[in-house]
């Protein structure tokens, strides 16, 4: 497994007492997509916050270890936050597009904030990455209308759109499609795979299906462990451990 | 017939109960209207224009009142927006949990000290600092510029304007507090996701969400500011007629309600009662006026471009 993009070394994360995540030792390869599937509040979401610092927002949060991005630990107090969210962006569970802004400043707000001004370039950005989530079709005539006026799959398009403008190298998915309808998901899941040509991806998600159509590596967490993780044929079709069996059998779940 | 069925009395009582409220409302104009028939009848449109007040020609007009009025609760905006917004960001977005509910709660407190408190501190211990530390420094040093030119004392517009500032804190500070509660955490998430600083977070998205509900809060804060009668009669220095013009913000005046305040219980003449009354009644429009265009700005301007405008 050389060509890893992110690794987490020995994470622990806690909410106050409880802790979410124990020791976990997970790498992610580059320009492939790692799906993470576990039963609720088995720290899989807890864990991809951890990979962009988001983590740390939640007030009570707390975590020991390394997240290493390209061998650099991000949680090095020299880092900052900020510089990490950019080159690891997050498509979050409910489509969250900014509803006091337009379609085109949704996705331009990131460079916006580096500095960028409206010119051209920015125009450009914009329909690249309306373009690269496949939304560009569908809303090149609507730039102006609030963010929140399309359907709920095509905001959660707009979302992968914002994420994208920013060229980060990895992008990290909480259960993207777990709002949305069979259509739309299945459109998102397209999207996931050709994202993974310019990005690094990791997804979590509980639908095993997904994982599985997805994927190229699962893991399988349980109660803040990582049960199993290995290339998702070998987790679907030949687990090697019973709770990871169980679980992709709908045991449990 | 209608039926007495309980929930019919109380729909009938709850209706009259909030009928009672407009009656009020129409009552108290109604009130002011006939008690200053009698100057609107001698001094006409000079009443509202006319800058004297004078019980011997007589003659009365309440534009330097009008104008002081603004001028204070304008001072009283510029000072107390900023710190309220201060406050409130500082109690959601920032204080640990373990004071924001003691915090919120002294700075709600503020609102429960009597405004003749205000007024004591204001003039015993507000009016000394307003006058070391800004007046007399402006004045001698910037003196030629008219709003810093007069002989300081302390007493005057810039320190009404300031005690209005610290006694619209706890309104306009509780209601945005709400406010920047109320924007929902996806947001800053997500704004938190494509790199934003927690600066950025609040300047662009935090405020930008709550604009509408902030803007209340700043009107709700305007027209306490506007009516605030006891502080401000004991700051402001009561200069009347023609001498409370404003030129300086140094120099004392009137307020609409302190000019009431000050001087309705001496008044001798039935005209001069309805001067004052019908100073009330000036007051009276502003309030409402300010609360309409308010209300129209907040459907207007900030809905319809709130869908889609940074």
């Amino acid at each position: 497994m050389d060509n890893i993009k992110i690794q987490s070394v020995n994470l622990n994360a806690w909410f106050g007492t409880k802790q979410a995540l124990k020791d976990i030792n997970l790498s992610i390869k580059a320009n492939a997509i790692t799906a993470i599937i576990g039963p609720s509040g088995c720290g899989k979401s807890t864990f991809i916050r951890t990979l962009n610092r988001m983590h740390e927002l939640t007030p009570t949060a707390k975590m020991s270890g390394q997240i290493l991005l390209d061998s650099q630990n991000i949680y090095d107090p020299i880092v900052d936050p900020v510089m990490i969210r950019r080159r690891v962006g997050m498509v979050f569970q409910k489509p969250n597009p900014f509803p006091t802004m337009s379609i085109y400043d949704n996705v331009a707000a990131g460079l916006k904030l580096t500095g960028a001004r409206k010119d051209k370039n920015l125009d450009e950005v914009v329909k690249y990455s309306l373009q690269q989530a496949t939304l560009w079709d569908e809303v090149k005539d609507d730039l102006k209308k609030p963010g929140t006026s399309i359907s709920g799959g095509q905001q959660q398009r707009l979302c992968i759109a914002r994420a994208i403008a920013l060229q980060p190298e990895v992008i990290l998915m909480d259960e993207p499609t777990s709002a949305l309808d069979p259509i739309a998901s299945a459109k998102i899941e397209r999207l996931v795979v050709e994202l993974k040509k310019n990005y690094t991806v990791a997804i979590v998600t509980h639908n095993m299906q997904q994982a599985s159509r997805v994927s190229d590596y699962t893991a399988f967490m349980y109660l803040g462990n990582l049960i199993e993780f290995g290339s998702t044929k070998d987790i679907f079709e030949s687990p090697k451990n019973q709770l990871t069996e169980r679980y992709i059998t709908g045991e449990f779940g | 017939m209608i039926k007495l069925t309980g929930d019919n009395i109380f729909k009938v009582l709850v209706a009259v109960i909030a009928a009672s409220a407009i009656v009020i409302l129409l009552l108290n104009t109604y009130v002011l209207i006939t008690g200053s028939a009698n100057v609107f009848a001698t001094s006409g449109f000079g009443f509202i224009s006319g800058r004297n007040w004078n019980f011997d020609i007589p003659s009365f007009g309440v534009l330097p009142a009008i104008l002081g009025t603004l001028i204070t609760s304008g001072i009283a905006l510029l000072v107390g927006v900023p710190l309220s917004l201060g406050i409130a960001i500082f109690i959601v977005e920032m204080a640990p949990r373990a004071i924001r509910v003691p915090f919120s709660y002294l700075v709600e407190m503020l609102a429960a000290v009597p405004s003749v408190i205000y007024g004591l501190w204001g003039m015993l211990v507000l009016r000394f600092w307003v006058l070391d530390y800004i007046e007399t420094p402006l004045n001698t040093h910037l003196g030629w510029f008219p709003l810093f030119s007069g002989t300081p004392t302390g007493y005057g517009f810039l320190t009404a304007g300031l005690i209005l500032a610290i006694m619209i804190i706890p309104t306009v500070a509780s209601v945005s507090r709400e406010v920047i509660s109320a924007v929902p955490n996806s947001i800053r998430e997500a704004a938190y996701g494509i790199g934003a600083t927690k600066w950025e977070v609040i300047r662009h998205w935090v405020l930008s969400y709550g604009r509408s509900g902030i803007f209340g809060a700043i009107i709700l804060g305007l027209g306490r500011a506007i009516g605030e009668t006891m502080a401000v009669t004991m700051v402001i220095g009561n200069a009347s007629g023609a001498s409370g013009m404003p030129v300086s913000l140094f120099q004392t005046g009137q307020t609409l309600p302190s000019l009431i305040a000050g001087g309705f219980f001496d008044s001798q003449t039935a005209l001069l009662s309805s001067a004052y009354i019908g100073a009330g009644l000036v007051l009276l429009a502003i309030s409402l006026l300010i609360n309409v265009a308010a209300h129209v700005m907040m459907t207007r301007v900030l809905k319809v471009k709130g869908g889609a405008v940074e």
